[in-house]
């Protein structure tokens, strides 16, 4: 009864297969969306942006990548963390090199030079699934981050062996470097949080996503309707590339300010959001976006419950979080292998009768 | 059978064209298996060929090879006349052959519409930033494409299932969804690896009425192996049949059960009721 979809005809097939066919999805949609954009910025505070808000947009946008690439093309990846910094450092190398150029297109930019190395690292998936692809994307993480501790090039051969970002400002206000107000940042990472996700589901709604779903279901299949393989698999690192770096980039400029690519993008990055997929839901972007809330959210959450609240020393409850991290992947992957994303399609379809049974 | 190179009208009126598909002396080796023996046999415009044969016979490994899983060492396939390159399985589907497989092999995750959707991945020509933004030319054939699957929805009587996901259906709709999906992309040539396998008398039925009618009103070449010799005599136009790899038999279904070689081999059992 909350949740209605009766009187919901459609008329055409574009209206069809739309991204939300049915209105009320539709209409909470335009709500968040007017809210985010317009209601949030005027109340948000430095702490409620750098504890919540711009880790979750920014992560959101990662985890978005790696849905397209593990959840809707079946391919796993373990080179996450590599993939941010590579687009990290494109986005402080280009900053550097062109400081005249708008932060947002050298944002966009680095996103293309991490689809383009992605590609080249998917290049393996063609020869090895499973496992063994888990395994060559781990070597492209590591490799990736050695990379960039090794060649000096990489941080303009400066003393600490960290990237800085330069302030560079949007209309006239910054929105990189340490004089930029929480507002700004966050409705830069909201743009692209909210494009990103657009584009992601128009390509998975599509023929694209259509191509990748039959690899990751049966690539026999997929090859005997006409799916090209090598087609399909490297288009998927190439766009989940690009979304990772994508939020590399933001990361690195945006949130952080300074990196350290091992602290920052190391091994851990990768399973983070490995884990927001898998506990948010694979082959769903709203899943992408509940894995990341959750993820995000966790350790504040608990924070506030264990030490606040309860008075608990800091370190106990941050290795409460790791266990009640690992008993949850354990639970969803035995449980619920679709996520967050699938309890809420299936609470939906509990609602549509609530409160008759049937 | 050499003699029947003029197209021809059938006793119920469908017209039987040229030479589509020409089998030249087809060996396929898996090591020292031999699995299909210097074959031979074609496959004409507009008809319904069967392939029969015991189990092992290599029946499955000869849609294999036509569908470009298997590449024979010796031998040459010719399609519509020309003398075909190795290919790749996605290449040939591009030149318009389509299969359905002996197990089931649909895409679980997806809805019996997306399934039948990929059918018609061959024929999106829009480039990856048009579908991105989801506007003009990616839009409008998407909905070209919707509306094409949407007719193949209507012919199969599958209207009430379309939104479900595939890996909830029985398995006679699975077959059904599978065969949609084949002809979703408007193939010249349909290999159908087992239609009937694991059916009732009464899904076959329907089966059987499908190939029929796809045959009929599409005019689409259509090769089948089946092993229900009922279903098989009723539908086919010529017969090939095949044991241990080679070829004992090719002809009319009534040329066939008069075969003594394939009475021995196969069908005597068949016979002595």
């Amino acid at each position: 009864m909350l949740y209605r979809e009766a009187g919901d005809f459609k008329t055409s097939y574009v209206a069809d297969s739309q991204t939300f066919p049915i209105a009320f999805d539709r209409y909470r949609y335009w709500v968040v969306l007017a809210v985010a954009f317009l209601v949030v910025p005027f109340f948000i505070t430095d702490y409620t942006a750098n504890a919540l808000l711009l880790p979750f947009l920014i992560y959101s946008i990662a985890a978005i990548g790696l849905n397209i690439l593990t959840g809707y093309a079946g391919q796993v990846s373990l080179g996450t963390g590599g993939f941010m910094a590579v687009g990290a450092y494109a986005c402080y190398k280009l900053m550097t090199a062109f400081p005249d150029v708008n932060i947002l297109i050298h944002v966009i930019l680095a996103g293309g030079i991490t689809a383009a190395v992605g590609t080249a690292f998917g290049l393996p998936s063609l020869r090895i699934k499973g496992f063994y692809l888990a395994v060559a994307t781990l070597a492209a993480q590591f490799f990736l981050v050695w990379l960039f501790n090794k060649v000096s090039w990489f941080y303009n051969y400066s003393a600490s062996g960290q990237i800085n970002a330069p302030e560079r400002t949007v209309l006239g206000v910054a929105v990189t470097g340490p004089n930029t107000p929480a507002w700004a940042s966050y409705l830069v990472c909201l743009v692209f949080v909210t494009a990103c996700a657009l584009i992601a589901r128009n390509l998975t709604r599509g023929a694209l996503g259509r191509q990748w779903m039959a690899i990751r279901d049966m690539d026999i299949a997929a090859e005997i309707i006409g799916v090209n393989p090598l087609k399909a698999k490297l288009t998927a690192f190439a766009v989940s590339s690009f979304f990772v770096g994508i939020s590399g980039a933001l990361f690195f400029a945006v949130y952080l300010g300074a990196v350290e690519v091992g602290e920052a993008f190391g091994i851990n990055k990768s399973f983070l959001v490995l884990f927001m997929i898998i506990i948010g839901g694979l082959g769903s972007i709203f899943g992408a976006f509940a894995g990341a809330a959750f993820l995000v959210c966790l350790p504040v959450v608990l924070k506030l419950i264990g030490v606040d609240l309860l008075g608990w020393p800091t370190d106990l409850v941050a290795h409460f979080q790791l266990v009640i991290v690992g008993l949850l992947i354990m639970f969803f992957l035995v449980k619920e292998p679709h996520g967050l994303a699938q309890l809420w399609r299936l609470a939906k379809e509990k609602l549509r009768l609530w409160p008759f049974p049937h | 059978m050499k003699d029947m190179t003029e197209s021809y009208v059938t006793e119920d009126g469908r017209t039987i064209g040229d030479v589509m598909l020409d089998l030249r002396n087809i060996t396929l080796r898996f090591g020292g298996v031999e699995a299909i023996k210097d074959i031979s046999f074609d496959i004409r415009e507009g008809e319904i060929r069967a392939i029969i044969g015991p189990n092992g016979a290599g029946k499955s490994s000869m849609l294999n090879v036509i569908s470009g899983f298997y590449i024979p060492q010796e031998g040459e396939v010719w399609f519509h006349g020309r003398k075909r390159p190795q290919m790749k399985p996605y290449q040939v589907a591009r030149q318009g052959i389509a299969r359905t497989f002996q197990n089931i092999a649909l895409f679980e995750g997806m809805t019996v519409l997306d399934n039948i959707m990929t059918g018609r991945l061959n024929y999106t020509k829009s480039g990856m930033l048009a579908q991105a933004i989801w506007k003009g030319k990616a839009e409008r054939e998407e909905t070209e494409n919707r509306e094409k699957v949407e007719r193949v929805i209507d012919f199969l009587e599958i209207q009430a299932i379309r939104k479900t996901p595939v890996g909830r259906l029985p398995y006679g709709l699975k077959k059904r969804v599978e065969l949609a999906r084949a002809l979703a992309a408007d193939p010249k040539l349909l290999l159908l690896d087992e239609p009937m396998a694991g059916m009732n008398v009464e899904e076959k039925e329907d089966m059987s009425r499908f190939i029929l009618d796809v045959n009929d009103e599409f005019g689409t070449t259509i090769a089948l192996i089946e092993h229900d010799m009922g279903v098989v005599m009723d539908l086919s136009d010529r017969v090939v049949v095949m044991d241990y790899g080679k070829k004992i038999g090719d002809g009319t279904p009534d040329d066939v059960r008069n075969n003594q070689a394939v009475i021995d081999a196969y069908l005597g059992v068949a016979h002595d009721d």
